[in-house]
């Protein structure tokens, strides 16, 4: 399942290309973007079908709006922008109208975390997933590779009803073969086998996580690392399995601690298996501008950090 | 035309008193343009997703959806659903919601509504579908004059202009009041049919309860190749004196006395 040979590549990219494809298939897919198609890579799918695609302009709640009235015609819509703008500053339109009616969009957000970089604070959406995740029949996806979301947009373009899915500004090192890996909404996918504490992680922290568990490897500490792509609605079978295995659960991801997958994971094991959680994200605070690199690590998102968090979380009793 | 809307205003103003709560000041303003519209103008065929011309209806939206009331009195009356669900108002497991649901499936409902300043955006929407899928009938938007101050309403003006729209038609129900006073005193929409006109809309200005007046400026709307609006000059609270023009009829329900006159008042206008 693994990939033996991984490349960097773009995950924007990947979901341009997929929405050209998607696109040949499907005449009823339609896209839309508020002016950031460059970056998101929706410009791809205008260049091949300008007639399906609408540059909304810089008006994020119209396009959602927008986005519903498509949706109720029948259409297979995606909207992108960036994380920040496409969640918190069209709250109300998602929540009232896209989801209250259970409408057909797919909310494809990309800049999400702190991964934005020299932007600073105003671009990177740190909350996102925790406001997306309180809407009832919101389905939230955070893909761990280019390959899962070539996968995961042809699920969303198959699947109806409403979906975020959040894309990084980064770019990914491969985690999945693409021959043999199979994105499975219905369960998390156990990535490594340990017994000794469990790592549940999402995107683009996937592979500092895989990293990390390497390192502790080193050291005799054997974790279970899973990736969790749908943080909702999240399938608690294999955490509640793996905690039920090592007693000790550490959750990474680029977000907020407070909403995200971390609390995620907190409410699903208070109901089925208490277990001690230690939570790796942004605490409560803003981002700021800064490298990429630099940042994952002030934040304490690299493997190295993630690693050196985790060794003195086995002492906690 | 005229008996028609005083049976719907009849039935709005004991749905609310029923239910102890509702918007009867908006949804009597808006009332004689919702029976023109359904009994002249729009194609909605009445027995909805069953009919085979489904495809080709008018979409009506109603944007102001706190007079939810007014659209189920209408379509209760042209036989959409039966009258009994009128009584299921704002009732718990009723498809008759406080504000319109798609969710629950009420035959004449296209969107729900009820969060402001959304259902120009929605209409925009259908109407770039209908255009991609070759469908020759309009969208119809139904809004109140308050919520044009809710800033994602011009975006959506906007772009119906952008997207050279020219199966749309807004309806503004301008009753020129809202909660906290009139919208002058408020948050003046001023001059408003030259913003409409400078966002590329072709203009109508009429008197929103005068029938022909509504007739012929929907008539044009709908064989117009422009964007239209329509400024609806109207009276909240229309057809109950102690309610017209007054904004503490907004969100409030009729006592059983106050029922009681209103009914008599509207029996006898």
């Amino acid at each position: 399942m693994l990939i033996k040979n991984p490349e960097i590549k773009s995950p924007r990219n990947m979901y341009g290309d997929t929405l050209v494809e998607l696109g040949a298939k499907n005449p009823n897919i339609v896209v839309l973007d508020a002016d950031l198609s460059c970056s998101t890579q929706t410009a791809r799918f205008q260049k091949a079908y300008p007639d399906r695609f609408f540059n909304m302009g810089i008006a994020e709640q119209d396009m959602m709006t927008t986005a519903a009235g498509l949706a109720y015609e029948g259409k297979i819509v995606f909207a992108s922008t960036f994380a920040m703008f496409a969640t918190a500053r069209c709250l109300d339109q998602i929540r009232n109208t896209i989801c209250y009616s259970k409408l057909n969009v797919k909310i494809v957000a990309t800049h999400g975390g702190i991964t934005v970089g020299e932007d600073g604070a105003s671009h990177q959406a740190l909350e996102d997933v925790s406001y997306m995740r309180s809407i009832p029949d919101m389905r939230v996806i955070i893909p761990g590779d280019c390959s899962e979301v070539h996968q995961v947009i042809q699920y969303a373009a198959n699947t109806p009803g409403p979906m975020y899915i959040r894309i990084p500004r980064t770019n990914i090192k491969d985690v999945f073969d693409s021959e043999k890996y199979k994105f499975n909404p219905g369960a998390g996918v156990k990535i490594m086998d340990g017994k000794d504490i469990t790592i549940v992680t999402n995107g683009e922290t996937l592979n500092e996580v895989i990293e990390a568990a390497k390192k502790l490897k080193e050291v005799g500490i054997e974790a279970d690392v899973l990736h969790y792509p749908v943080v909702k609605p999240f399938q608690h079978i294999v955490l509640k399995q793996s905690a039920q295995k090592t007693n000790k659960v550490v959750v990474v991801e680029n977000h907020s601690i407070i909403g995200g997958l971390g609390s995620a994971v907190c409410e699903t094991l208070a109901q089925y298996y208490p277990t001690k959680v230690y939570r790796i994200g942004t605490k409560d605070t803003f981002g700021q501008s800064g490298e990429q690199r630099q940042l994952m690590e002030f934040y304490g998102l690299t493997d190295k950090k993630i690693y050196e968090k985790i060794i003195e979380f086995m002492d906690v009793k | 035309m005229k008996e028609f809307a005083r049976e719907v205003r009849k039935d709005i103003i004991k749905m609310i008193h029923n239910a102890k709560s509702g918007h009867p000041g908006g949804a009597f303003s808006c009332v004689d343009i919702l029976s023109v519209l359904y009994k002249k103008i729009l194609f909605v065929p009445v027995d909805w997703d069953k009919s085979l011309d489904f495809k080709n209806r008018d979409r009506f939206i109603l944007s102001k959806g706190h007079a939810s009331t007014a659209l189920y009195g209408v379509l209760a009356n042209l036989g959409y659903f039966s009258k009994d669900f009128l009584n299921g108002f704002r009732v718990l497991g009723s498809k008759l919601q406080g504000h319109p649901s798609s969710r629950v499936n009420l035959a004449g409902i296209e969107v729900s509504t009820g969060s402001l300043g959304q259902g120009l955006s929605i209409g925009v929407g259908m109407a770039l579908a209908m255009r991609l899928d070759g469908v020759k009938s309009k969208v119809y938007v139904l809004m109140g004059d308050g919520e044009m101050q809710e800033g994602s309403v011009w975006e959506a003006l906007m772009n119906a202009n952008a997207k050279k729209l020219n199966n749309l038609v807004v309806i503004i129900d301008k009753n020129h009041l809202q909660i906290d006073g009139t919208t002058d005193e408020v948050k003046t929409l001023e001059p408003l049919e030259d913003k409409l006109k400078a966002f590329g809309f072709e203009t109508y200005s009429i008197d929103g309860h005068d029938y022909s007046q509504i007739e012929e400026a929907l008539q044009n709307a709908k064989n117009s190749n422009n964007l239209v609006a329509i400024i609806a000059n109207t009276i909240k609270g229309k057809g109950v004196s102690f309610m017209e023009n007054n904004p503490g009829w907004h969100g409030k329900a009729p006592k059983d006395d106050e029922l009681k006159q209103a009914l008599e008042e509207l029996n006898v206008n």
